[in-house]
């Protein structure tokens, strides 16, 4: 059902070989936002079944899970789809104060790869995405649309976006992507 | 881009990502209901509104989410620097520190090829 009303099913931007870059709709993933006192991290990671990370903008993957700090006491995780239930079963037998929102349904994820990739998500984030550290994520925005923005590799970016926006940020990269292949 | 740095994220983020959040340090009455008419209005409406240095809150709206402070120049519009919300207001000193130290790391960054 969810996969059905995926706003970006199977959509991909193949740049040409000139413009060295691939955009397309990533898997679909479980995603969860965890609201917890920074002092239980130790437990919620036990909970997850890996270490969080503990300063913003961190990012810790393992296993097909991954796990990024995005503000003093907010995480987002992200997991197969298969596993949602048992994250959730997990966090429910924590004794800690915490939220566990399943946020899956939410977002949608786009991959943007190559060469350009940097160049192509420049087009329309205000920060200086070439300084990003590998291995680190955040929130920001891109033209107007809020997302998430994982740097995984070098070249290879993740966006987490709503999928009400999904649209609008697709359009752009679209765009982008063909001034990037005519070389304007 | 104006940028502005977050003291929770520890970065520098482009403006666009914060949101303006009026004058800082306003502690709101321990029991409002003892208070005149006229200083309930001043809590709520009367602002330094100051030529030069202003301490004001901003939030990281589309960041980490979190309110915090910030000392900026109403003339000149630049930063000197920004705090976490709850941190007491900084002296004169801390400010001149903070400054000149976003000074030279910005003078830094200019000189890079």
């Amino acid at each position: 059902m969810l996969l059905a009303n995926h706003p970006l099913l199977g959509k991909t931007i193949t740049g040409d070989t000139a413009s060295k870059l691939t955009i397309r709709a990533a898997d679909d993933v479980a995603r969860f936002s965890l609201r917890i006192d920074p002092a239980a991290i130790q437990a919620a990671g036990a909970a997850f079944g890996m270490p969080l990370p503990t300063r913003i903008g961190g990012m810790v993957e393992a296993g097909g899970r991954m796990a990024l700090q995005l503000g003093p006491d907010e995480w987002v995780l992200t997991a197969p789809v298969a596993e949602s239930d048992g994250i959730a079963d997990a966090f429910a037998a924590l004794g800690e104060t915490h939220s566990l929102v399943d946020i899956g349904h939410r977002e949608v994820g786009i991959l943007v790869e190559g060469e350009a990739a940097a160049l192509a998500l420049r087009s329309a984030i205000a920060f200086d995405v070439e300084a990003m550290a590998v291995g680190t994520g955040c929130r920001t925005l891109f033209d107007k649309a809020q997302i998430v923005l994982i740097r995984e590799d070098t070249n290879r970016f993740r966006i987490e976006v709503w999928r009400s926006f999904a649209d609008h940020v697709w359009g752009i990269l679209h765009a982008v992507s063909r001034e990037i292949a005519l070389g304007l | 881009m104006l940028l502005i740095r977050c003291p929770y994220c520890e970065a520098e983020r482009p403006e666009v990502e914060f949101a303006y959040a009026g004058e800082a340090h306003i502690a709101r009455p321990a029991d409002p209901s003892v208070l005149s008419d006229d200083e309930w209005r001043d809590f709520l409406f009367i602002r330094t509104n100051p030529r030069g240095r202003h301490f004001e809150r901003w939030r990281h709206m589309h960041g980490c989410g979190r309110f915090f402070n910030a000392v900026r120049d109403t003339v000149t519009d630049k930063f000197s620097m920004t705090y976490k919300a709850g941190a007491p207001r900084p002296s004169d000193e801390e400010i001149a520190l903070a400054s000149s130290a976003a000074d030279s790391a910005a003078s830094v960054k200019d000189a890079r090829p």
